[in-house]
């Protein structure tokens, strides 16, 4: 009995000192975001850093399934509890903004005209009403990812500086058996990985299209540009045979299994291509198009103030989004996870830019668009939709591509009508 | 507790009866009745899960009734339920019927049977889908490219996606079924089966007038249970087209697979709300039909 009751009292003594030393200790701000290891790795480096420069605060770090993301923030916020510092798909600005989750970052410390002179240029679509609500630590773009050996092996030196050139790459490199079949793929492709960004972004305007207006709320793709852009995506599989989408089930795992010439993906399949034992690959820049135009697709996650941040904590939370938007943190991110700078001054070093797996993700930035998707995965669909028409309906481009419009442009319609 | 005592022992049972029942009632109420009612208002509302709900009077349901893609999600749905019931049962009960007589290994054939019941959908799903792919990595096609054939485009086609993706579906169902009904076959009592025989009836004969009618029990159990599984189909359609869901063009999408892209990819759960109340009444509607169809006369 007597154990019992020192052991109650020496319990309850400790729980009190904790929660006195809770009480006198600095504040503390919580940042939300969801599980991907690499990220969380890299957050916690940032915060060590960020609390060995600012004793007196600190920061808890918490993550949660991609799954349950978006629901746990939209409860917590309201309620006064979760995260000061949240982040986000930059295609989510508009809902947490209309919901108001989050609040505009202070002009004192993040004034517009420096953000505009600093970062990206795709990063002005943070701005709402002269405000930039958020900001990215690092983004993502577009490259060519190629097979050195079939390269080798076809007897070709460089990767394709153009479209014509990538065709012709692929042709060398396509082999199939005799029953016509493909066996190694020239290119992959695959309109439901990362072939409509490809296509929305970049083949349509080096086509002579324009995919949008500026404010990406009406489609203006579907003129004749258009449709020889469509066209041109098309010929490659029903043509010109250099590959199939359907082919290994997915682009990227055959390009992983070294069966396939040239494969376009994200600075993210870095990683999962780095592991890949016996495939030998380099990277090059998007190819350019028939007029020698570039273009690049990129997107990024951003970390914002919530509006449940108030007093100190706000003061916290603003020099923490201080320190995780600084070149120095870009560079841990770079390191880290592999996501590329949101600065020219932190992306554009030249150490970055020789990098050999980097550097041309990173030369893709400078031209790079960030569509402002209403519905990712609703836009995707509608292009996935139009070539599953051409290949399996055998419906023309120009019909096809004129249904998409229709269909992107009613589910814009609808998004925007709120 | 005057109040009590001065009860009469019928209701003082009663008493006891909610008592006891209380806590399920409530486990139920809180768990399933509120959600229900709760995902029947929001029907009618527009919600994307961050901001507040407003009010949207029947938009939802008008934007379902004009959408060419609820038809179609609609249509298929009920090829599922109508190509999967009857053959999942007719496969079930042929394999019990026959297991039922086999002494031999008897217990090791039941289990082989239940396996793939035990297995995990997902995993189930993509070993079939890889199953299906075309040359070099699908199982089939490289059989049938082997032989000499054409390939089969088994999952990117828009009149064999479907059927494709069902077979599995129905094969892993099979396990469930069959168990149910040799447990049915079991409860027959023998001496029916002793009695045609003495009258020498045919096995035919015996199979239509004593087995069949006596084990409609067990067949309205499975018809019901089976249809709502049908009518519910997702693991298999979205793990197997899971870069295009419900594709090629919406030609594999089950409903549940409409309302959960619309609630957890585009976030319009009003929308969402609105088609899981059309399948709440579709599965209400179905259950009771069978049910009063098959009910005793």
């Amino acid at each position: 009995m007597k154990a019992i009751r020192t052991l109650t009292l020496a319990a309850t003594t400790s729980l009190a000192a904790m929660l006195s030393a809770g009480a006198v200790s600095a504040v503390e701000i919580e940042y939300w975001q969801y599980i991907f290891d690499a990220r969380i790795t890299a957050m916690d480096k940032l915060i060590a850093n960020f609390e060995a420069a600012n004793p007196g605060i600190t920061v808890k770090q918490s993550t949660f399934p991609y799954a349950d993301y978006r629901t746990k923030v939209a409860a917590a916020i309201p309620a006064g509890e979760g995260p000061d510092v949240v982040q986000l798909f930059y295609g989510w600005l508009n809902d947490y903004v209309q919901a108001e989750l989050i609040q505009p970052l202070p002009e004192a410390t993040f004034p517009a005209a420096r953000i505009e002179a600093e970062f990206f240029p795709m990063v002005q679509a943070m701005k709402i009403d002269g405000k930039y609500m958020a900001l990215p630590t690092a983004v993502r773009s577009l490259a060519l990812f190629y097979n050195t050996k079939l390269f080798a092996e076809a007897g070709v030196t460089a990767p394709p500086a153009t479209l014509a050139e990538m065709v012709e790459i692929a042709q060398k490199i396509t082999k199939k058996d005799g029953a016509g079949n493909i066996t190694v793929e020239g290119i992959t492709s695959g309109m439901t990985a990362q072939d409509h960004q490809w296509f929305r972004e970049v083949l349509l305007r080096q086509f002579g299209a324009v995919p949008y207006t500026d404010d990406y709320r009406t489609v203006t793709y579907n003129t004749p540009e258009g449709v020889a852009a469509l066209e041109f995506y098309t010929s490659l599989e029903q043509t010109l045979g250099v590959t199939s989408s359907t082919f290994m089930d997915e682009p990227q795992a055959a390009f992983k299994a070294g069966r396939a010439g040239m494969h376009i993906d994200g600075s993210f399949r870095i990683g999962a291509l780095k592991d890949t034992r016996g495939l030998e690959w380099g990277v090059a820049e998007l190819p350019a198009g028939p007029d020698g135009t570039q273009s690049n697709y990129a997107s990024y996650w951003v970390n914002a103030i919530t509006t449940k941040a108030q007093g100190e904590k706000y003061d916290a939370a603003v020099k923490f989004m201080d320190y995780i938007t600084s070149d120095e943190a870009m560079q841990i991110w770079l390191d880290t996870v592999g996501e590329l700078p949101a600065k020219p001054s932190a992306a554009l070093t030249e150490a970055n830019i020789a990098d050999p797996v980097f550097g041309p993700f990173i030369k893709g930035l400078g031209y790079g668009h960030a569509t402002i998707f209403a519905d990712e995965s609703g836009q995707r669909q509608v292009l996935v939709d139009a070539v599953s028409r051409i290949f399996l309906q055998g419906q023309s481009a120009a019909d096809s591509l004129a249904a998409a419009a229709a269909a992107e442009q009613a589910l814009l319609d609808s998004y925007y009508a709120k | 507790m005057k109040f009590y005592r001065n009860l009469s022992i019928s209701q003082k049972q009663v008493v006891w009866a909610w008592g006891f029942l209380a806590l399920p009632v409530l486990f139920y109420v809180v768990i399933r009745f509120y959600p229900t009612a709760d995902a029947i208002v929001l029907s009618f509302q527009k919600w994307n899960m961050l901001g507040i709900r407003q009010w949207a009077g029947f938009d939802n349901y008008i934007k379902l009734y004009n959408d060419p893609v609820f038809w179609k999600v609609f249509r298929n749905t009920f090829v599922y339920l109508i190509l999967g019931t009857p053959a999942s049962l007719v496969i079930s009960f042929a394999i019990a019927y026959h297991l039922d007589k086999v002494r031999f290994l008897h217990s090791t054939l039941r289990a082989l049977y239940f396996l793939p019941f035990l297995t995990s959908t997902v995993a189930m799903a993509w070993v079939w889908r890889w199953f299906y792919q075309p040359v070099p990595i699908g199982l089939f096609n490289n059989f049938i490219a082997s032989l000499g054939f054409q390939q089969i485009a088994f999952l990117n086609s828009t009149t064999n996606a479907l059927p494709s993706i069902l077979l599995p579906a129905i094969w892993a169902g099979l396990g469930f079924q069959i168990i149910i009904f040799m447990a049915g076959l079991r409860a027959i009592p023998t001496s029916f089966y002793e009695a045609a025989r003495i009258d020498g009836v045919s096995n035919w004969t015996i199979l239509r007038e004593i087995t069949l009618p006596l084990l409609k029990p067990t067949i309205v159990f499975l018809v019901v249970f089976s249809s709502i599984s049908f009518l519910r189909i997702f693991d298999q359609v979205f793990n197997m087209t899971t870069n295009n869901p419900g594709g090629p063009l919406d030609s594999t999408k089950p409903l549940v697979l409409m309302i959960y892209q619309t609630a957890f990819s585009s976030f319009d759960m009003g929308y969402a709300a609105a088609q899981t109340v059309v399948l709440f009444s579709i599965l209400l509607i179905v259950s009771l039909l069978q049910l009063y169809l098959m009910r005793d006369r």
